[in-house]
């Protein structure tokens, strides 16, 4: 029930929120700078923000991914969640993630906050990250990383995570866990990056970064009401299925698009994206058939992005044959931990998010270690499997180095905004539906 | 008057809806249900997600009859609607106290008609 003390104490924070917001858009507003005439490769700038748009579809395509496997009363919160990013994460990028992410090292930690507002950040090339393309297309193109790499964790605690709570704890963990790791991996400075970690589109970054704080989140949310024995199946497959297929679309611009230019690489990276989601998705589903005796649909698709998942890191270093292997590989690892391993533990990491993207992401920042060779990319370095076990110790370190600040930081953020404003939906509001009680709004009509 | 409550299995409603036809029955109220008896239903599975089946999906008819049209009614759904294997289904015979027709405000058996 609302009473009228509570509908204004919740109206105060996204009150203060949007005068914030307006204040530091008017500071960077002043900050801005002129910029000179660019030097710019057309076939390598074109695909480049070809690929940033597809890294957005990505976005809404995990929407309906997630959102056609939770009950339908919830569908909207999936949605809405997923499209909330899209909005306040691009801002956040603008103001100071990218600075924070890409911009002048500190220690090897961080970037400094010089490109707040994107001031620096022009039209000519960076000659460090992508010399041929516009500043700002590189700085969109890892936007949408930035903004899919949260979405992810909507998984874990889809169903009974407060709106508002999620809100904070997005931005919090977008600005403290996302930046500091993709600088230290893909910043000039990073430390990982000095080691020679190699994570061509974002196992580390993306995916362990994820999926560990879905573990986190479902640890401390807790399980949904009557979970495992009132758990719901999917209430709109399909849409499962139209978002898994996006995803495999969006998934080249992700992968192919990190070479940051349109030629052999991009298309190395292209076709070992392919290979390895092709190999994955049958994979799960001779898994199924030998188990259950028939395949499912929700299998070859959760096959399918688990081997989209594990390629991620790898896409830039492998050749089509180590692409099929890991492709197998991610099947494998992210079939137990989904489908025996949840059910064993018992937490309720209700989309699989961990048990995809945190096994699948952590198989294929391994197997880069494995795989990678010279011979498909000169600029990266020879896996084991090429005579160098080096790399995969550094693989390794990256791994666990990810795996623990992800793992204290989220759980840490999660406690704070926990704390502060609750963060699970009451009894109440899980029972009704997140879509009605959170949003006021039906996803479906019965009576027209 | 009888309120008629049959439960069948979905791929019948056609035939049933037919043979009610032949016996000059029109009013009737569909809807989809879920339900179970014996019979034991297909599992899904989703992932860790297993459910055993216990619902089916039917469908059920409801119809208002006068006393005379009672026979005719079951003998229409229970053709219709027999395959022979478990899940066919069952109709439930109730009374009724009053029928409304909203249009005109008739009552009783000419509401039926």
């Amino acid at each position: 029930m609302e009473t009228t003390a509570g509908r204004a104490r919740s109206s105060i924070f996204p009150l203060i929120f949007f005068l914030v917001f307006l204040v530091i858009t008017a500071l960077a507003t002043v900050v801005a700078a002129a910029d000179e005439p660019p030097k710019i490769d057309t076939g390598d700038t074109a695909w480049v923000l070809m690929a940033s748009a597809l890294v957005l579809l990505m976005t809404p395509a995990l929407a309906f991914f997630y959102g056609g496997l939770v009950r339908r009363k919830n569908v909207l919160s999936v949605l809405m969640q997923c499209f909330l990013l899209m909005c306040v994460i691009s801002i956040q990028w603008v103001l100071f993630g990218y600075s924070l992410a890409f911009g002048p090292d500190v220690g090897g930690w961080i970037g400094n906050l010089d490109w707040f507002g994107l001031k620096g950040v022009g039209l000519v090339p960076h000659a460090g990250y992508a010399a041929t393309i516009p500043h700002q297309a590189f700085m969109i193109f890892q936007m949408m990383f930035a903004i899919i790499t949260p979405a992810l964790i909507i998984g874990a605690f889809a169903e009974r995570m407060k709106f508002a709570a999620f809100a904070v704890f997005t931005l919090l963990w977008a600005t403290l866990v996302y930046d500091p790791v993709c600088h230290w991996v893909w910043g000039i400075g990073g430390f990982m990056r000095n080691w020679g970690a190699l994570d061509f589109a974002g196992g580390t970054v993306v995916h362990i970064n994820a999926g560990i704080a879905a573990l986190v989140c479902a640890l401390v949310l807790g399980k949904r009401i009557g979970y495992p024995s009132n758990s719901a199946p999917p209430h709109n497959l399909p849409f499962a299925v139209l978002g898994a297929g996006l995803l495999w679309f969006g998934w080249f611009g992700f992968n192919a698009g990190s070479a940051l230019g349109a030629g052999a690489l991009a298309t190395s990276a292209f076709v070992a994206t392919h290979i390895a989601s092709a190999s994955a998705g049958l994979t799960w589903s001779l898994i199924e058939w030998v188990r259950h005796g028939k395949p499912t649909g929700l299998g070859i698709i959760t096959g399918a992005v688990a081997g989209l998942v594990a390629i991620t890191p790898a896409s830039g270093f492998v050749n089509p044959i180590g692409a099929l292997w890991i492709g197998i590989g991610a099947s494998v690892l992210c079939y137990i931990a989904a489908v025996i391993m949840k059910g064993k533990f018992g937490y309720d990491d209700t989309l699989d998010a961990f048990g995809v993207h945190g096994i699948g992401g952590i198989w294929g920042a391994i197997a880069t270690g494995l795989f990678a060779t010279k011979t498909v990319n000169a600029a990266g370095a020879d896996g084991l499997f090429y005579g160098n076990p080096a790399q995969l110790m550094i693989q390794v370190k990256a791994t666990l180095v990810t795996v623990v600040w992800s793992f204290v930081m989220s759980f840490v953020l999660l406690k704070i905004v926990n704390a502060v404003m609750g963060a699970r939906a009451s009894e109440h509001e899980e029972r009704v539906g997140l879509d009605l009680t959170g949003h006021s709004e039906s996803a479906y009509t019965i009576l027209d | 008057m009888k309120y008629i409550i049959a439960i069948i299995q979905p791929d019948r409603v056609q035939d049933v809806l037919a043979k009610l036809e032949e016996k000059e029955i029109h009013l009737v109220t569909v809807s989809q249900v879920l339900g179970r008896g014996r019979q034991k239903g297909i599992a899904e599975v989703y992932r860790s997600h297993k459910e055993p089946g216990n619902l089916l999906k039917k469908v059920k008819l409801e119809i208002a009859v006068n006393e005379q049209f009672v026979a005719a009614t079951l003998e229409a759904i229970t053709s219709g609607a027999r395959t022979g294997s478990i899940g066919d289904g069952k109709i439930f015979v109730l009374s009724l106290d009053e029928v409304v027709r909203i249009r005109t405000g008739e009552t009783g058996g000419p509401a039926i008609g």
